[in-house]
């Protein structure tokens, strides 16, 4: 790989734009998609692996040919920068979600309470959702127990594609916000996406254990092993 | 995902400090292999290894060849397998083959 490869494939990361490495074997000529012109199959094998997000070995007549895609990290929003929020975000980077906490009070969002590479947004959480555009390849998790910035959040996540959705809260506060979201005018199979109680039944007690069932969550959402998952 | 942890990233810095590197990568896996394709171990010629290309049982091997393909500077494409007698030696127990392709940064 040239040095000058090597950049912009970090530029494009850094950018959160998908990008292709076609290398050829065994002599290691190596082109990028779609940024240098490419024979159709080959264009046509990048644009699978960057929607499949799976590498793969293309022949090409009597050439072999191995694509790498390179797609941008999923997303996890955070809402609440509440303690929970803090042992979630190391984790949550760990297995390679790019995380951005929203919180307007001023005292939570601080970059000492969160020095682990997450981004942090002090809006209110509907405006913060709706400027983040939630898509399929992005997680949210409400973490302030207050329907004052739960439910704004969740209502812009509920209109979404976000390939997860969680709720922290006990079985009767969700009960009290099903009636909520409810009444704001979400059927009951789009309020059925919500996680809640929010995280995987590990019987997490301690503020990082609670994160470790909730990434443990989103995780196995994004690998396609969660029951009933949208 | 082909990989959560930034190797290239790694790699990149290394090449700054003025060091020798090179980068592996999982091209095809058949059976059992532990790491998918896609997934990168970078190595100097001083030993420092980032990432990995099984569950341990190669890296080894892979950053011995790392070393020569830093020297040569040509490409070389390895292929490791239980019928292999190389991977006897290095230990690819779970029975699993695969190739890798290892390349200088240069």
């Amino acid at each position: 790989m040239t040095p000058e490869t090597l950049e912009t494939l970090q530029a494009a990361r850094a950018a959160r734009r998908p990008v292709a490495l076609l290398t050829r074997l065994p002599d290691g000529a190596q082109l990028l998609y779609p940024d240098q012109p490419v024979p159709a199959a080959l264009a046509e094998a990048a644009e699978a692996a960057l929607r499949d997000d799976r590498a793969a070995p293309v022949t090409l007549g009597e050439e072999s040919w191995f694509i790498q895609p390179q797609t941008p990290p999923p997303r996890l929003i955070v809402v609440g920068a509440v303690h929970v929020a803090q042992a979630l975000v190391p984790m949550a980077v760990q297995v390679g979600l790019a995380v951005t906490v929203v919180d307007p009070r001023r005292a939570f969002a601080t970059e000492e309470r969160f020095t682990a590479g997450a981004t942090l947004v002090d809006e209110w959480p509907d405006d913060a959702l709706n400027a983040l555009r939630p898509d399929s390849r992005t997680a949210i998790v409400t973490l302030t127990h207050d329907p004052k910035l739960d439910d704004p959040a969740l209502d812009v996540a509920l209109r979404s594609d976000a390939f997860y959705i969680g709720a922290l809260g006990s079985r009767r506060t969700h009960a009290k916000r099903v009636d909520r979201l409810t009444e704001a005018g979400h059927g009951p199979e789009a309020i059925a996406r919500i996680r809640a109680p929010v995280g995987l039944d590990i019987g997490a007690v301690t503020a990082p254990e609670i994160a470790l069932s909730i990434i443990a969550q989103v995780v196995a959402a994004r690998r396609g092993k969660l029951d009933g998952a949208p | 995902m082909s990989g959560t942890e930034d190797i290239l990233e790694t790699a990149r810095a290394w090449r700054a400090e003025g060091e020798k590197v090179a980068l592996a990568t999982v091209v095809e896996t058949w059976g059992s292999s532990p790491r998918p394709a896609g997934s990168r171990l970078a190595v100097t010629e001083t030993g420092r290894l980032a990432g990995s290309v099984s569950g341990g049982c190669i890296e080894g091997a892979v950053a011995d060849i790392a070393r020569q393909v830093m020297q040569s500077g040509t490409p070389q494409l390895l292929d490791f397998g239980i019928s292999d007698e190389r991977a006897w030696e290095v230990g690819l127990a779970c029975g699993g083959k695969l190739k890798v392709f290892v390349e200088p940064l240069a």
